[in-house]
């Protein structure tokens, strides 16, 4: 076990990178304009704690379809099937991009850059585009994290498909097993488990997108949030902060626990 | 998965397959309800997609000009916020992680309120800033500021705790105070993990930053929202690209940057 060396001779090296990153810095900052700011910002985040501090415990459950509770309930039946589409639509694409013996590498390579492109796509404006095409609503939202999921998915499927064990499947076709018992027995048996694992983990980060994308129209409680502060109603903004802040925790909870018991 | 795996898996009991298979069936249902999916409405709009794409086929290559600016201020805002988030990850992570002999309760509060950061998404963030100081980048910059430090914070955190104790025990025998420790013996550990996290959450930044325009927290998102009232896909479509273009540039500086650092 030997203590770090000290930095010797790169310092030079050093100074340039410290002075690049300050340019860069500086470049950055010159160029932003800070006229906008509001004089009252003071005012209103003192609002805003009296709003966080005294929330509108009235807004939970109305009874109407209209509260906290049904749209929350609303954002997480968005991510739930916007999920559920995307790992549908990327087993194909998990194929595609994995690399298999016996096959040209213009394949893999082609697969791989498409859900590369498709995850460049921020979400928000696959939903615009969406909302152009079903009009405004939770459709749209989940057409949105199903098919802006693809990109994340398929790097995720075709990593654990190209790390797959060929043992079993190779034993399947000793014993005289065709394809379709190598796929049921071999294959599926690895992956599914892997997959399930990758699901659940892209389902959190889809409830955490699903929450935002009423704030472009395309359902669940983001639409409310936003009328509540354009209305700047704090304390309705503060019981639906706190109302997503609760359920984001449980759902990393319950899908945390479920995906130890998968792996 | 189990390396070098000879026997075939465990059958799942049918009953158990059944049960988990109908739930699944019941929440999907349910959620459809819920949401009101209409798949027929999709195939009926079609058409309404295809005219879309057709439109945006033929970018309006006129708007480039438009919107560099705004993209450029977008960049700058994507700098600024993770540079600020990160600024602030480096002592707080240094004081939260679990082996720094840091206060257990203070530390403990800490942790539990960037628990609390990580859950609100940026846009979450950035549409409460907008309310708070009005139109503009400088709420664009808080909300990626804040992000950012959530998130490095936890990935830098957890790191340190990973870290060999040797060299601080060391540090210690040779009476070291503290300060020393860190210098000596934590940062040397941990510092290129921490220049990969920020890394890391600048490109998450970049594309956050596209977006964050069109809730009005500055960039060229108020181009994007502006294009889409008027019904202009061709300009969409340039906008589209242009993000797309300096995402990817974004993603190959950072990896080379990256493979430089390790």
């Amino acid at each position: 076990m030997t203590l770090p060396k000290p930095p010797k001779g790169n310092r030079a090296k050093t100074i340039i990178t410290i002075l690049v990153v300050l340019a860069i810095f500086v470049w950055a900052f010159a160029g932003i304009s800070f006229n906008g700011i509001k004089v009252t910002a003071w005012q209103t985040v003192q609002s805003i704690v009296e709003g966080f501090t005294h929330p509108d415990w009235g807004y939970v459950w109305t009874g109407e379809g209209e509260d906290l509770i049904s749209l929350l309930v609303e954002t997480l039946a968005i991510a739930i099937l916007g999920t559920i589409m995307s790992s549908l639509l990327s087993i194909p694409f998990g194929f595609w991009a994995a690399r298999s013996r016996g096959q040209r590498k213009i394949v893999s390579s082609s697969g791989k850059f498409v859900s590369s492109a498709i995850r460049t796509f921020p979400d928000i404006i696959l939903a615009l585009l969406f909302i152009k095409m079903v009009g405004p609503g939770s459709f749209a939202g989940i057409l949105a994290l199903g098919v802006g999921a693809i990109g994340m998915l398929a790097k995720f499927y075709s990593e654990s498909i190209e790390a797959m064990d060929h043992g079993p499947s190779e034993s399947v076709v000793a014993a005289g097993g065709n394809k379709g018992k190598v796929l049921f027995f071999a294959t599926l048996p690895q992956l599914v488990p892997e997959f399930l694992s990758y699901t659940l983990y892209r389902f959190e980060i889809a409830v955490r997108y699903a929450t935002i994308l009423g704030l472009v129209g395309a359902g669940g409680i983001g639409t409310p949030l936003i009328f509540a502060l354009n209305a700047r109603a704090w304390d309705r903004v503060g019981i639906i902060l706190l109302g997503i802040i609760v359920m984001v925790t449980v759902i990393d909870i319950i899908s945390g626990k479920l995906r130890q018991r998968l792996v | 998965m189990i390396p070098n795996q000879t026997t075939l898996p465990k059958k799942t009991g049918k009953v158990k397959f059944f049960t988990t298979l109908s739930m699944l069936l019941i929440i999907i249902v349910v959620s459809a309800i819920i949401t009101d999916v209409d798949i027929w409405q999709l195939l009926t709009n079609l058409g309404q997609a295809g005219y879309i794409l057709e439109q945006m086929s033929h970018p309006d290559w006129s708007y480039v000009s438009v919107v560099l600016g705004p993209l450029v201020e977008t960049i700058r805002m994507a700098i600024l916020g993770t540079a600020f988030g990160a600024i602030l990850a480096f002592p707080f992570s240094l004081y939260v992680a679990r082996n720094m002999e840091s206060s257990k309760a203070v530390s403990g509060v800490l942790r539990f309120i960037n628990n609390i950061i990580r859950t609100i998404p940026e846009l979450l963030l950035a549409a409460v800033f907008v309310a708070v100081f009005g139109i503009g980048p400088f709420a664009g910059i808080i909300a990626l500021a804040i992000f950012s430090f959530g998130m490095v914070t936890k990935l830098f955190f957890e790191s340190i705790e990973t870290i060999d104790e040797g060299p601080i025990e060391a540090l210690k025998s040779s009476g070291a105070n503290r300060l020393e420790i860190m210098r000596f013996g934590v940062i040397p550990q941990v510092i290129s993990y921490y220049w990969n996290f920020v890394l890391f959450a600048f490109e998450i930044n970049i594309r956050a930053s596209t977006v964050l325009g069109y809730i009005g927290a500055g960039g060229i998102g108020i181009f994007l929202s502006r294009a889409l009232k008027q019904v202009r896909y061709d300009r969409v479509a340039v906008i589209i690209l242009i993000i797309f273009v300096v995402v990817l540039a974004i993603d190959y500086v950072s990896n080379k940057v990256r493979e430089k650092l390790s």
